[in-house]
């Protein structure tokens, strides 16, 4: 027997949640395609049925593909375990699901992804709980906002597009104060540059369609659980209480660490029914063995790109976090000491029409609702994900009518500066005709 | 804490018990105990259930306490309140069983020093069905972080 070893995040990333296949000897995970799994007696089918046992029963809640995408996740999040749906706002919505009953109320960074705003809202009228948008960048924010009943506090880890980064530390302390999880969204920064578990956070989610595929080809979702959080504080009936599903069991109670895990498997992505395909976990985990060389390179391109675009003219203001004079500086130094990701976004001077023509403009770059893939992307709010809202709508959002989302790829650094200047020239031309 | 979940301690007892005598095992399906004592026995373990309340769980005979069990013991698996744990470590010494196991949330210094003057190996607040299945059973399939990094067939 090998001597215990703590093994790095790269050898992880490589081999975490794989088996070499002990039947064939196949070294990369095989893409089990199968709805279900034959049982081998009636005994296993039952003691599978009633959680006695961990068995293989139907691809709508488990498959060994799919679960060797967990693990490795949930390893590389120093989590106690992982679920995958078949995306990151699925995941998450599995989690508010959950979590949620009627009356309860979830603080929420107001810097967020514009789908997440849309789901939450969608949530609480349909749910019945109140979200409460906080300015993370206030540090009474958190405080501020949660009372009794406020069962979960949400925020990103690094906020698309504003780049705003989450106080972790302190925003798990408010939510440990008030007796409820920090559920955090790590889609911008990866396990590789941040490990909010590490932090305090709670809950962590994914949209693994992004650096984790890491080359744009599939939509994906996970949860990972740090296993820390009391559930059986009197506060969380759906996870402590007696299931009805499963003849009274109290998840939290019998299966401790694992108890939220099981409960989100067994019983909320059993009914919801947004599981992950096979084929999607397998790209996933290929995706999973390049993280750290792609995160690497893309970090280090993405603030070439910032600082670049500083010294343009017809650029009024850069927001990358990792800026020296960026006021997240310093919790990007504390949270993430290997970089703040790839995608950032900056302001044009010539507004809307401005950012139509440096989108229109652009060659290389690729115009699309997409981030975290290896080609450059870019978007431009104003006439795109915001174009029904007014200038000052706009503002209230967060977002300039010259606001430009970049998603900085692996391309040849050189190549996307000589794209962006002709199209800042094409964007700048128009201020003069203005 | 982490002198008693050393992991090649914990692969030992997994791979080579035979004989468990779990204590507390409740005869409500619902409860842990029988979770784990089911899964055990499922396993290949001989579950030897030591509760005075009950004449049989899980099909075997159930004895009132650790003196009465007439085999050699491999380990004594605890699933009583911590405040228990003591008296139980002695009978575990006094009967000359291999190995103190507490469950989660089982966790008592005095206990822990009694089975470890006794010379008994000791592991405390780890579930025996969870390190089973970490190391030789099938928790991988459910998602769970194991651990586990080999290149090995």
């Amino acid at each position: 027997m090998t001597e215990e070893r703590e093994f790095g995040f790269e050898t992880r990333a490589v081999h975490a949640g794989q088996r070499p296949d002990p039947y064939t000897g196949a070294s990369t995970t095989p893409i089990y395609q199968t709805a279900g799994f034959v049982f081998e007696d009636t005994e296993s089918a039952s003691a599978y049925f009633n959680l006695q046992e961990y068995g293989n029963i139907y691809s709508r809640i488990m498959n060994p593909t799919v679960a060797a995408f967990e693990e490795r996740v949930a390893n590389l999040e120093n989590g106690v375990g992982g679920v995958a749906f078949a995306s990151g706002l699925a995941a998450q919505a599995a989690v508010f699901f959950l979590l949620l009953e009627p009356g309860d109320r979830i603080a929420v960074a107001k810097a967020l992804y514009g789908g997440s705003t849309a789901q939450l809202n969608h949530l609480a009228r349909k749910l019945q709980i109140e979200v409460d948008w906080v300015d993370i960048d206030d540090p009474d924010g958190w405080r501020s906002a949660v009372t009794e009943e406020t069962k979960a506090l949400f925020a990103e880890t690094i906020a698309n597009p504003g780049g705003n980064v989450l106080d972790l530390e302190a925003a798990a302390a408010v939510a440990h104060e008030v007796g409820s999880p920090l559920i955090v969204d790590n889609t911008f920064a990866t396990p590789y540059l941040c490990r909010p578990i590490d932090w305090g956070a709670d809950i962590v989610v994914h949209s693994a369609t992004k650096f984790i595929a890491g080359n744009g080809t599939t939509i994906a979702g996970v949860v990972v659980d740090s296993g820390r959080f009391d559930w059986s504080n009197g506060r969380f009936p759906a996870v402590a209480d007696p299931s009805a599903a499963y003849h009274g069991l109290r998840f939290h109670e019998t299966f401790g660490v694992y108890g939220l895990l099981m409960k989100l498997r067994a019983e909320t992505l059993r009914d919801l029914g947004s599981s992950l395909a096979p084929f999607n976990a397998f790209l996933l985990l290929l995706g999973l063995e390049t993280l750290t060389v792609r995160m690497d390179k893309h970090v280090a391109s993405a603030l070439a790109v910032a600082e670049w675009l500083r010294e343009q003219p017809g650029v009024e203001a850069v927001r990358h976090p990792a800026l020296p004079d960026s006021p997240y500086k310093p919790l990007v130094d504390k949270y993430l000491p290997l970089g703040a990701g790839s995608v950032f976004s900056f302001d044009l001077d010539s507004g809307r029409e401005g950012g139509r023509r440096f989108i229109e403009a652009l060659s290389l770059w690729s115009h699309i609702a997409n981030v975290g893939d290896t080609k450059s992307l870019v978007i431009h709010p104003a006439s795109t994900t915001h174009h029904q809202l007014s200038d000052d709508e706009l503002h209230a959002s967060g977002v300039a009518p010259g606001t430009v989302r970049l998603s900085v790829g692996l391309e040849n650094v050189d190549d996307l500066l000589w794209d962006l200047e002709q199209a800042l020239r094409a964007a700048s031309s128009v201020t003069v005709i203005a | 804490m982490s002198d008693f979940q050393d992991p090649e301690t914990i692969r030992r007892l997994i791979v080579n018990a035979r004989t468990i005598a779990v204590v507390g095992l409740s005869g409500n399906e619902l409860r842990p105990s029988h979770f784990v004592g089911y899964y055990l026995k499922r396993h290949g373990y001989e579950v030897i259930p030591v509760n005075p309340r009950e004449e049989r769980i899980l099909g075997e005979r159930s004895y009132p306490s650790l003196a009465d069990v007439p085999v050699p013991i491999d380990v004594v698996n605890v699933f009583r309140d911590p405040a228990a744990v003591p008296e139980i470590a002695r009978e575990a010494v006094a009967a000359e069983a291999g190995a103190l196991w507490l469950q989660f949330g089982v966790i008592s210094d005095e206990g822990t020093r009694i089975a470890r003057d006794g010379d008994l190996d000791v592991v405390m607040d780890r579930c025996m069905k969870v390190e089973h299945a970490r190391y030789l059973g099938q928790m991988h399939w459910l998602g769970f972080n194991t651990g586990a990094i080999s290149g090995r067939r």
